[in-house]
Order: structure tokens, then C-alpha cells, then sequence
């Protein structure tokens, strides 16, 4: 199985130089601590900064400066800094190259749900519905199974939907899978040490297997 | 051209219950602490605010829920915030969320004499209940109509007599769109200015959008994440 950070290292492999990327809050935050050597990519915060750097050293910190998980960060040389209406601009036309972000479930056909569970509090959705319904590449990072032990890779999603037909991949901590076009999770690779009917088990929607399914390399 | 007034006081004269304000930040970065002080004083209540967040439970928008001043809250993310949680399970106070670049979008089409346009965020979700969609190149898009509001509250950092500002960092997010989509437009500096000491090449706001300005003063700017390296 996969920590937290093992998902963030396999995600970070997805990476290409030039790429501009938005991660979400939790593991996605995590992504940025293992990009690979000689890939370059521009990290977007929604709340206005293209160029997010490191956290900050104690004498760094600046209130004007988080992140949208509101955590104090830095700019790295070549940043810039928008408006929220610019942010989203460049959010819903298509000029970030991919979304990294958590999720409660994903359903076969790519839907996706991470915002709201009915009866319990509601916090609001933030950027995640501008994200999903626009990005070009979306790769959710979670875990397989919910607290409780339910899959949370589903036929069809129980939660309210945060965006439809739009997870392209998704990392867990049992496995690598495609959303396939027409409906269905391809099992791309697999954790260290868990076997493909233990993924088998803890997948409700349809998983499709296609040949050898190597080990996730770290 | 007189926009300058002393302090927050005067800033919100007019101010009345049951009024709609829009308030910049996102959560307590960039946030008008000065203008809230004064809001929270003057006892105007059934307000609705137009805010991304709603602070935390004591400072920013948290401390007018404390006071049960707020009527309704359009946001994206309300987290955070205990009492705010408290009055919405109890029913004591109404919350309308939105996709957070619809709300600001939202904003600006307030500002710029757009009465609605189509977005794609929200479709196939709840926030679609009610909404128009309509199909454009083969993908579908949800009608979203302006916001404005009797007041807009914006925090900037420096800015000048005639209104014209400039924000600092991520401090700037939602105040731009919001001093637009104000019927008045108070906004807040770390230092006032004369007119002529900004260079025009740097303003993020034009005064045009700014009735009342004035240098706020005591400013927390607290923290709500404080990360550091190791």
C-alpha cells in the first residue's frame, strides 16, 4: 500500500516540463514536494499566484501571501499575481494543463463527487467545480476505500456530483487506474505488495484488466 | 473631488439593515478589518454578504455572525467557523454557495454591465437547480446572472485621493472585482497617498470605482494556516 506521500511521489511522475498545474488541498499539496529533477512546471494557487514556492522560513512569513489552502507560501522568481476573476479566467479557458485533486468518489464514467455529504456540514465547493468542469487533464488523488472500508471507486456516484464525465486518472493507495472513454477503470499498476484481486475487491465500479499489471515504481 | 473621509465610521454612513454588501479577501488575507470594526458598531443587522468565506469565529466576517448580523451568506467555502456552522444547522441563517470562479465572475459581470453569462462550472450538480442550460460547440453551460451590491468593502494596500489602488500579494483576489459591482465602494489602504504619488502604470484599480477612501488603521492581518519549512 501507498502512504500519502507514496500517492504524491506516483502523481509527480505525471509531470511534463511547461507544464502549468493546479493542486488541491491534502495529498495534491503534496505532489509539489516530489517533482521530478529537470521537469519544470509552474504551480497555480486559485486565490491569485502563478509561481507558488516553498513554504516560507519563520522570518519569510507573510499574511499577504498563502495559498488557497491558506497556508503561508512563497513566489518563486517569475511569479505573477491576478485577481480571482483572472485566476478562473485562465481556470475555465483551458490554459491550465492539469488539475491534481482529492475526491470522496469517481464513478465509471469519470464523474466525480468531493464536496458535499447530505446531513452532515456543508463547507462549499470552492474552486473545484470551475476546476473539474474545465481542466484539460484531471488526476484525482484518494484512497481506495473510504474509512468505513466502502469502495470509493464507483459504478455510479452516491454523493452529490462536483462535475461530470471528467477524471481522467486516478492514484490511490492500492493502485494506478485510467478512466477508460467509454466507462470503466483500467488498471494501469498496482501498489508494492497488493495483488490485482485485492484491487478487484475493493473496486465497485468495473475494472478492467488488461495483461501483466506491474508494481508501481517508486 | 473629495473621496477621502477620517476612518470607517464615516466610511459606511448610509449603511442601513437588510442592505447586500460584498466584502473582499479570501479567507482572512486581504480581508477590510477596519470597515468590518465599524459594520459590527453600527448594529446594521438582516445584512446579506457577498464574501468568498466568512472568517473564523472570531475575526473577519465571523465576528458580524457572532453578533447575528448577517442575514445571508453568498460564498464559495464556508469552513472554518464554528458559530457560523451552529446558525446554519439551527436555521438561523441562510447560505447560498457557488463554484468560487462563478462568484467571482459573478462579481465582475456586476461591475462591467453583463446581466448574465454562461459558464460551464456546476453542470450536472445542484448549483444547476433552476438555471438555464444551454449547449454551445457540443458542451453544455449554465446561465448565471450579475451580482452587485448597495456596498462593496475592498482592502487594498496603498492607494491615493482619488481612489485609485493597488493591492499586495495575494491580498488582492476578490477586491478588484468587488470595488467594481458597488453602488458605493468604500475601500481601505495601508497608506493613503496624494494623487500623483502612484504610478499609474501600477494601479490595479482605477479611482473611477472607489466613492470613499480612507487609511485603516491597526491592521491584524492574522494568519490562518501558518506553514514553515523545516
Amino acid at each position: 500500500m501507498l502512504d500519502k506521500n507514496g500517492i504524491a511521489r506516483r502523481i509527480a511522475q505525471e509531470l511534463r516540463s511547461g507544464y502549468y498545474v493546479n493542486l488541491g488541498i491534502g495529498i495534491p499539496t503534496l505532489v509539489a514536494n516530489f517533482i521530478p529533477p529537470g521537469i519544470e512546471v509552474v504551480l497555480q494557487s486559485e486565490n491569485g499566484l502563478l509561481g507558488i514556492g516553498p513554504f516560507p522560513a519563520e522570518a519569510e512569513v507573510d499574511p499577504d501571501l498563502i495559498n488557497a489552502g491558506k497556508q503561508t507560501v512563497t513566489m518563486l522568481p517569475g511569479s505573477s499575481l491576478f485577481s480571482s476573476a483572472d485566476s478562473f479566467a485562465m481556470i475555465r479557458g483551458g490554459h491550465v494543463d492539469l488539475t491534481i485533486l482529492g475526491a470522496m468518489e469517481v464513478s465509471e464514467n469519470g464523474d466525480i463527487a468531493n464536496w458535499k455529504v447530505p446531513g452532515k456540514m456543508v463547507k462549499g465547493m470552492g474552486g473545484a467545480m470551475d476546476l473539474v468542469a474545465s481542466a484539460r487533464n484531471i488526476i484525482v488523488a484518494m484512497q481506495h476505500c473510504s474509512k468505513d472500508g466502502q469502495s470509493k471507486l464507483l459504478k455510479t456516484c452516491t454523493l452529490p456530483i462536483t462535475g461530470l464525465r471528467c477524471v481522467k486518472k486516478i492514484v490511490t493507495d492500492m493502485a494506478v487506474l485510467d478512466v477508460l472513454p467509454q466507462g470503466g477503470f483500467r488498471l494501469r499498476e498496482r501498489a508494492p505488495g497488493v495483488s490485482v484481486a485485492q484491487i478487484q475487491a475493493a473496486t465497485e465500479g468495473k475494472l478492467v484488466i488488461d495483461g501483466e499489471v506491474p508494481e508501481i515504481t517508486p | 473631488m473629495n473621496k477621502v473621509v477620517a476612518n470607517a465610521t464615516e466610511a459606511i454612513a448610509g449603511l442601513q439593515s437588510g442592505m447586500t454588501l460584498m466584502l473582499g479577501g479570501f479567507g482572512l488575507c486581504g480581508i477590510p478589518e477596519n470597515c468590518i470594526a465599524a459594520i459590527l458598531a453600527s448594529g446594521a443587522s438582516q445584512l446579506t454578504c457577498i464574501s468568498n468565506n466568512a472568517g473564523v469565529d472570531d475575526f473577519g466576517l465571523g465576528l458580524l455572525l457572532q453578533s447575528r448580523q448577517i442575514k445571508k451568506m453568498v460564498s464559495s467555502y464556508v469552513g472554518e467557523n464554528a458559530e457560523f456552522e451552529r446558525q446554519l444547522l439551527a436555521g438561523e441563517l441562510e447560505v447560498e454557495l457557488l463554484p468560487q470562479g462563478t462568484l467571482a465572475e459573478r462579481i465582475r459581470a456586476g461591475g462591467a454591465g453583463i446581466p448574465a453569462f454562461y459558464t460551464p462550472a456546476g453542470v450536472g450538480t445542484e448549483v444547476a437547480q433552476g438555471k438555464e442550460v444551454r449547449e454551445f460547440d457540443g458542451q453544455m453551460y449554465l446561465l448565471e446572472a450579475w451580482l452587485r451590491a448597495d456596498f462593496a468593502f475592498v482592502k487594498a494596500w496603498r492607494g491615493d485621493t482619488l481612489g485609485n489602488l493597488m493591492y499586495r500579494g495575494t491580498a488582492r483576489n476578490f477586491n478588484p472585482m468587488m470595488a467594481t459591482a458597488g453602488r458605493i465602494t468604500v475601500a481601505e489602504v495601508e497608506e493613503l497617498v496624494p494623487a500623483g504619488a502612484l504610478d499609474p502604470n501600477q494601479v490595479h484599480t482605477p479611482g473611477i470605482y472607489v466613492q470613499r477612501i480612507f487609511q485603516g488603521s491597526h491592521y491584524e492581518k492574522r494568519i490562518e494556516q501558518r506553514t514553515v519549512r523545516k
